[in-house]
């Protein structure tokens, strides 16, 4: 471990790790947060996102463009919902979406909507950026793995229509459910943590978490 | 597929948010990479995730911002240096027994790691240690024979890679996690036939009871 914790050490910038604000976690107002949500899209208005991306692979800086202007403020909504300043939440939604052009050629849309991957390397960048931590992933190429099944209702989730669906889904949770998520999601918090932001149990905490997620998978099976 | 001990979802969520520490995380990727119905789980989580992310309200980014990411992204040198992610530095000469990411982390497959004793002929190797930060190491325990005898400050996760070990009347087979908190006092058992080889993960530094282990506890630092 000691040489991955070297590697995650020396792979973030000097300019990136001073902008990290390791640690900060700013107390916010989750439930006025909560409230400032978009009115919901009808999501077959968008553009297809999963084949901008796959452009975005063969260098189309058009593309690229439209999935900039899309996801770059949301990712940085993103990085300030985690505790970044203003300056650090562009500087890192700058170098997300520059790793996004970078690994484009990884992106597989029969394993996940672009929202999911773009996510993902969000997601891989602040647990860089602000722990100096790797995020371990699976190889879909590794000898070792367990191979997926082709045609699964379980596979449902690597589908095309998926982030829309997951979309609608989202609206028909209850209030208490969607707000779990958020706060799993948006809030470096363990859930104990969140058990005393919301003043409920832990118990009830992962219950909410594991309905909110059993509900969605069940809408998902229902639609396809 | 025979797994049937999974890790708690609670887990699953919380790889895929991004909360875990990086020793738990190794944990949930390399049971996924065997186990189809959490890596199905853990997906949709980073679905969700990404719906989320897409339908929270946008921050306008600065004047310039595209200009500047795409001069970044033609110019890693500048101001990125891409991460090496960890890969196996043996050449695989047959199928290998540890998964990815977690053969990455040890530094190869089976042969060739270098075993550490722990006593009782059980062996270890450490992957990820650290003040105060969770731990995680591969035990290889010999067939037939009980882990050293232990208990933990906080929640230890086992899965099972090579081999089988029986713990409380329950049996654990390749891909299995078992789950210990900190009230119990556990004693798996390596079942005969194959020596058994686990990813152990822990919140907290394991106090082994034998005589041995508590000899040397404190010079090896586990
Ligand atoms: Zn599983």
């Amino acid at each position: 471990m000691i040489s991955t914790l070297a590697i995650s050490q020396a792979s973030v910038t000097p300019t990136l790790r001073a902008a990290s604000g390791l640690g900060q976690s700013p107390q916010r107002d989750w439930l006025n947060d909560l409230q400032d949500e978009e009115p919901p899209r009808d999501p077959d208005q968008s553009p297809d996102w999963n084949s901008l991306l796959c452009s975005v692979a063969t260098q189309d800086r058009a593309a690229f463009a439209s999935l900039f202007t899309h996801f770059a403020p949301r990712v940085k909504s993103y990085m300030l919902r985690l505790g970044s300043d203003a300056a650090q939440a562009e500087e890192l939604a700058q170098e997300a979406m520059a790793a996004v052009w970078r690994k484009a050629d990884r992106y597989d849309p029969e394993r996940a909507a672009a929202s999911t991957w773009i996510f993902t390397v969000a997601r891989n960048l602040r647990i860089d950026a602000f722990r100096r931590q790797n995020h371990p992933e699976l190889d879909p190429n590794d000898p070792a793995l367990v191979p997926e099944l082709p045609v699964s209702a379980d596979l449902i989730v690597a589908r095309k229509q998926d982030a829309s669906l997951i979309h609608k889904a989202l609206a028909e949770l209850s209030q208490e459910q969607r707000e779990v998520l958020r706060l799993s999601f948006f809030d470096d918090q363990t859930h104990m943590q969140i058990s005393e932001t919301l003043d409920i149990p832990l118990g009830t905490v992962k219950s909410r978490i594991r309905l909110a997620f059993g509900r969605i998978r069940t809408m998902l099976e229902d639609k396809e | 597929m025979s797994i049937q001990y999974h890790p708690d979802d609670d887990h699953l969520v919380r790889y895929a948010a991004g909360e875990l520490s990086e020793a738990w995380s190794l944990l949930v990727a390399t049971h996924n990479a065997l186990c189809l119905s959490c890596r199905t789980k853990t997906r949709l989580a980073e679905a969700v995730g990404g719906v989320l992310v897409t339908d929270a309200a946008p921050t306008e980014m600065s004047v310039g911002a595209l200009e500047a990411t795409m001069a970044r992204a033609l110019n890693p040198q500048d101001d990125f240096v891409v991460r090496p992610e960890p890969a196996s530095v043996q050449a695989l000469t047959a199928k290998p027994v540890l998964p990815q990411p977690l053969r990455g982390y040890a530094g190869g497959d089976l042969q060739g790691l270098r075993w550490r004793r722990l006593g009782r002929g059980a062996y270890y190797v450490p992957l990820m240690s650290g003040r105060g930060a969770p731990t995680a190491r591969l035990l290889r325990i010999p067939a037939g024979r009980p882990v050293p005898e232990h208990g933990h400050k906080g929640l230890e996760l086992t899965m099972v890679l090579q081999g089988a070990f029986t713990d409380g009347g329950k049996r654990f087979g390749v891909g299995d996690v078992e789950a210990a908190d900190s009230d119990l006092e556990h004693q798996p058992v390596a079942e005969p036939g194959e020596d058994c080889i686990c990813l152990a993960v822990t919140d907290a530094p394991l106090r082994f009871r034998g005589l041995f282990a508590r000899m040397v506890q404190p010079f090896i630092g586990i």
